[in-house]
């Protein structure tokens, strides 16, 4: 195999990013070429980073890179380009085993997001092990995309969506959990990180719960991985969904994390190129792992892109990234409850990068318009989790997600743009 | 720039603050409920008909200032149509919110002319004819209605 060149940003990054003196974020934004664009006449405030997260500029360049160096079909050819791309995919494969702290790189599957991991999980390993009148557990506060795969999963079979309820502050109540821990469930879905509330779920605690009935356990990381350091074997969970856009990689990529002996024993997701060995009229063998769930040419330039995001992100440090994140979530959690008619949705004592909030009498869709006259970027809506919002009573949030590279300052602009939505609205 | 204060003009935060024909009407000859997927507003229309005409309206619901206020404000404007009539207003009503009509001509429109301004905000058009959308479901008889088609 050649080795991969190492390419001129890396070492330019990691002198630019010496933490020893602190966190600078002005730093840290300049990396992002996207926050010097202006927003309705302002500067632009994205708050919008649970819904996708912007790019650094080395992310952008190792895409483009890729397809102006190493382009061309992986896992097949013997030329020279081929054998390059296939070793800055299969690279990036390294690199997110890494990220995650999995035993061993044939455990990540690459696929086009998280919502696709958790299908692939369901329509395989579920179709196999889930049977008639058996049982699936959720929580009252995942995202859609952990919802309807098992409830489409559970309507083939004829099983039953079991839910797990949260408390006002949007905590899971962990002894309802276990209570609903029986010896017909055959799968536990949970989100690490809710989209909607920003509760950090204790994962560990929950899949030791599941484990020791002998269930085995898929964590929707979406939200979790721009945030909070991942390790899945000291998780010990069995499966690990993420996506890349959400931690400054590129769109319609995503990454799902099984362990090898259930990947194994798993049928195949997509029949195709790339997952077999032979191929017969008669019969077909399939590949070994990870290409086995790796149907046709994949994205190679997303795997690409997603390496040079998780190097960035392992370069600033996830724990500084963590604390910056914490601070500002602190400080915009003190500054916004502070204003009158406002409240906030999602009060766990473990929170990470979120703030929903809702106004008296003013819906979170006028609140977003008139923040947007301010060029300031946030979500309103149910944010994919109709239950959340039926669970607190209310039809949607608005809601201001941050990122590595969030200011105290755009809080500030946040606060003085909820002012203004009262002004007019109030 | 697009000003804040058209889109959130003060006849519209008054209906949105105490819209009118707020209620269920019973029995209704026709119901139907419109829902907008993307921010989750959610009206029921009520008709009361007399042969075409709309004898009665009503509409009941939650949704953002613009969505209930234009619903607000349609049941006023319709009360006495008849089907060909109300077809004919939410065409140019349409028309006025998506800029395809320009503000001179909009006498037909009488007091909706206020939603022009609506225009100019192409994320919230479908907060605007979301009631309307549910009218002309309940008129042809359906039960639903989604922006989705917008």
């Amino acid at each position: 195999m050649t080795t991969v060149a190492r390419l001129p940003w890396d070492s330019v990054q990691t002198a630019a990013h010496d933490l020893s003196s602190g966190y600078d974020v002005e730093r840290v934004r300049a990396d992002f070429p996207i926050l010097r664009e202006s927003a309705r006449g302002h500067k632009l405030v994205y708050l919008d980073n649970a819904a996708t997260s912007q790019k650094p500029k080395a992310v952008i360049d190792a895409i483009v890179h890729y397809y102006e160096h190493d382009n061309a079909n992986i896992h097949r050819g013997v030329h020279y380009l081929s054998e390059r791309a296939t070793e800055e995919y299969e690279h990036a494969r390294r690199v997110v085993q890494g990220f995650l702290h999995a035993a061993r790189p044939s455990e990540i599957i690459f696929v086009r997001s998280a919502t696709e991991a958790i299908n692939l999980v369901a329509s395989t390993y579920g179709r196999k092990h889930v049977g008639s009148g058996d049982e699936v557990l959720i929580t009252a506060m995942e995202h859609h995309s952990n919802i309807v795969p098992w409830q489409m999963l559970c309507g083939e079979k004829k099983a039953q969506l079991r839910v797990a309820p949260i408390n006002d502050r949007g905590e899971l109540i962990l002894e309802e959990f276990e209570k609903l821990l029986g010896p017909k469930t055959k799968m536990v879905a949970v989100g690490h990180v809710s989209n909607a509330l920003g509760t950090v779920n204790p994962i560990a605690q929950i899949v030791k719960m599941a484990h020791a009935k002998g269930i085995p356990a898929i964590v929707d990381g979406a939200q979790a991985a721009p945030h909070v350091a991942i390790d899945v074997q000291e998780l010990d969970c069995d499966f690990y969904a993420f996506s890349s856009h959400k931690v400054y990689g590129p769109t319609g990529f995503g990454v799902l994390y099984g362990k090898a002996a259930l990947l194994d024993a798993m049928p195949p997701y997509q029949g195709g190129g790339d997952m077999i060995s032979s191929v017969t009229f008669e019969k077909t063998i399939y590949n070994k792992i990870p290409h086995k769930f790796e149907a046709g040419t994949p994205d190679m330039s997303g795997a690409v892109g997603l390496r040079a995001a998780i190097e960035y992100v392992n370069r600033i440090g996830i724990e500084n990234i963590a604390a910056h994140e914490h601070e500002l979530l602190e400080y915009a959690t003190e500054k916004v409850s502070a204003i009158p008619g406002v409240r906030i949705i999602g009060t766990a004592k473990e929170k990470a990068g979120v703030l929903s909030f809702v106004m008296n009498g003013i819906h979170p869709h006028d609140i977003g318009t008139i923040l947007d006259q301010e060029g300031i970027a946030v979500r309103t809506g149910h944010h994919c989790a109709q239950p959340v919002m039926e669970r607190f009573g209310i039809d949607a949030t608005a809601r201001a997600s941050f990122a590595l590279y969030n200011t105290k300052e755009e809080i500030d602009a946040l606060a003085q743009g909820i002012q203004k939505v009262q002004e007019i609205l109030g | 720039m697009a000003d804040l204060r058209d889109l959130y003009q003060e006849v519209i935060l008054e209906h949105s603050k105490a819209p009118r024909n707020y209620r269920e009407l019973k029995p209704a000859d026709h119901k139907a409920e419109g829902y907008n997927p993307l921010c989750g507003d959610r009206f029921t229309v009520y008709l009361q008909m007399e042969g075409d005409k709309i004898r009665d309206i009503g509409f009941q619901g939650s949704g953002c200032a613009i969505s209930k206020a234009s619903a607000s404000m349609m049941t006023q404007s319709l009360k006495g149509k008849t089907k060909a009539e109300a077809d004919k207003l939410f065409e140019r009503f349409h028309q006025v919110v998506t800029g395809q009509e320009s503000n001179g001509n909009q006498t037909e429109l009488g007091k909706l002319a206020v939603f022009s301004g609506v225009s100019e905000f192409p994320t919230r058009v479908k907060c605007a004819t979301l009631a309307w959308h549910t009218l002309e479901a309940a008129l042809e008889g359906k039960q639903e209605a989604s922006t989705e088609t917008e």
